[in-house]
């Protein structure tokens, strides 16, 4: 048991590293972060302020708070549904991975939250920065968002990755999971909240969304570190992510396991 | 008169065969040819969902309405989907740098830029362009209209320059991406980024995004102010513009043509070639 937590956490440094350096790359994400911050900005305040100062429970403070929270988080969760091991699984290089002595899915989001831990420097902390000091972001009133808010941030992440590892181990089936690919780039963005707070969506749209791993990463996190919600809310908003963590890791082990049933190996 | 169409036809040939081909290969892969159709319809309706839903909380944003912002989105959706069609995939430049395939375009007798063009025009994307094509026909249907010579010139001038500033948007981004071969997202910023802000009234704008997107990159000219100027809203008279800056939107278009062709310039001669 330790050694397996050790072999993970090795992987985790090991993703931290590798994206250290793409500095170029890195910078292109901070701007393009900035860029639709201000962009969404500009237009929820507007409509706040066309709402006569709250929308939904979002004063113009809250939704400060909402876009440049996600706006910083967009770098580390994974939301575009690309990864390498799709790549592996389609060329069948998948079957070396399961040769070593340590769990597929656990190297993989081991990896994918190394990664994204990195990406907290040099995008999200300069974007949250930048919000901070351009617009002003309001502090959580409860000292407890802080906290509590690290964990849900943690969760979002890791929630992100074995759900991508989810749309990878498609592969097994499909081969060719592009277009399956692309489909999750759409939806995962709208549902998480990326482009409005899902709390404006029609109630029925509300209650899809609701029903999907996808608001558990980012508009919870988001949520509890602007302090929308606080106490009970909080604790409830981290459960349901956690939840979510769980169904997801055991969907993962699952469809690994089938999966490499189905496995052909081309060529060689 | 025929002696110059057989010129014409005679030089357009090698496009008109390299677009069959391109057209054959994708008719080629049925079943990922459908998911690809399937994702691009839903891309379109996502993006109309995040500029309505917020307007079906409130009655204005901007000094826009529902009917009117549905007429923005429109042709900017239009215009943006038609450039993507055509340019879009301009920015796969630093793909082909890295795998120093680019030294191939560069053997070849045609020029860099239409080879580039032509190298993955996608069907797909049409069906991009048809979700801004049925918003349109809404949104002319419930926006109050007096059909004369005006209105429709000033629809036909902004559906005709609303994708060639995008397309300059894109040659621009790929100009850029030979020196910033590993900072894509620095260029996405502006096009993706301008894409979503063609969709919003400029008026809700700060002073800084209003000089980047309305000016620099001249966003606002693809749909808000022409459809200000249309409906006579007082968008334009909100940022102290004249009303009738509508029908400027060809200044936009070659403000736009004369930075992409000087980013292309410049990105085309940094080139090295990727040695070999």
């Amino acid at each position: 048991m330790r050694d397996t937590g050790r072999v993970h956490w090795r992987l985790l440094v090991a993703g931290f590293r590798r994206q250290s350096t793409y500095r170029l790359a890195a910078l292109g994400g901070l701007v393009a972060n900035t860029t639709f911050g201000f962009l969404k900005v500009a237009i929820l305040f507007a409509a706040v302020r066309a709402a006569g100062g709250e929308l939904e429970g979002y004063d113009i403070g809250a939704v400060s708070a909402y876009v440049w929270i996600s706006q910083a988080m967009l770098g580390s969760v994974n939301l575009n549904g690309r990864t390498d091991l799709a790549e592996r699984i389609r060329t069948g290089d998948v079957a070396v991975d399961f040769l070593r002595p340590v769990d597929v899915q656990g190297a993989f989001v081991a990896t994918e939250v190394g990664r994204s831990l990195f990406a907290f420097l040099p995008r999200g902390l300069p974007t949250l920065t930048i919000g901070v000091l351009v617009v002003g972001v309001p502090a959580p009133d409860d000292v407890a968002a802080y906290p509590l808010g690290a964990v849900s941030v943690l969760l979002a992440i890791t929630v992100s990755a074995t759900t991508v590892y989810l749309l990878a181990t498609a592969g097994f089936w499909l081969v060719e999971t592009r277009g399956l690919q692309v489909l999750y780039m759409i939806v995962s963005g709208f549902f998480a909240g990326l482009f409005l707070p899902i709390w404006f969506l029609p109630t029925w749209l509300y209650a899809v969304v609701s029903a999907t791993p996808f608001p558990s990463m980012l508009m919870y996190p988001a949520d509890i570190l602007s302090g929308r919600v606080d106490g009970g809310g909080a604790l409830l908003h981290v459960l349901v992510q956690a939840g979510w963590l769980v169904a997801t890791v055991a969907a993962g082990q699952w469809l690994t396991r089938s999966g490499r049933r189905r496995l052909e190996v081309q060529g060689g | 008169m025929s002696d110059l169409s057989t010129r014409l036809s005679s030089r357009t040939a090698p496009y008109r065969a390299v677009l069959a081909s391109r057209m054959r290969s994708q008719r080629s892969h049925r079943a990922s040819f459908r998911v690809d159709l399937l994702s691009s319809v839903l891309v379109g309706v996502v993006e109309l969902a995040e500029v309505t839903v917020l307007y079906l909380q409130v009655d204005r944003i901007g000094g826009l309405d529902l009917a009117a912002v549905l007429l923005v989105f429109a042709i900017s959706d239009t215009g943006f989907s038609l450039a993507d069609m055509v340019a879009g995939h301009c920015d796969t430049i630093p793909t082909y740098i890295r795998a120093g395939t680019l030294d191939v375009f560069y053997l070849r007798p045609q020029p860099l830029l239409l080879q580039l063009m032509t190298s993955d025009l996608q069907l797909r994307r049409l069906a991009r362009a048809s979700v801004g094509v049925a918003v349109l026909v809404v949104a002319l249907v419930v926006n109050d209209l007096t059909w004369d010579a005006a209105t429709i010139g000033l629809l036909a001038l902004s559906l005709v320059c609303a994708p060639l500033t995008f397309a300059a948007l894109f040659v621009w981004a790929a100009g850029a991406q030979f020196f910033l071969v590993d900072g894509a997202e620095t260029t996405n910023a502006f096009v993706y980024g301008g894409r979503y802000a063609a969709t919003q009234p400029a008026t809700v704008w700060s002073r800084p995004l209003l000089v980047v997107f309305g000016f620099v990159f001249p966003m606002a000219f693809t749909a808000f102010l022409p459809v200000v100027t249309l409906l006579d809203l007082d968008g334009a008279s909100r940022l102290g513009l004249p009303d009738w800056i509508g029908w400027t939107a060809p200044l936009a278009v070659v403000w736009a043509w004369a930075l992409a062709a000087l980013s292309w310039r410049l990105g085309v001669r940094h080139y090295q070639g990727g040695g070999g």
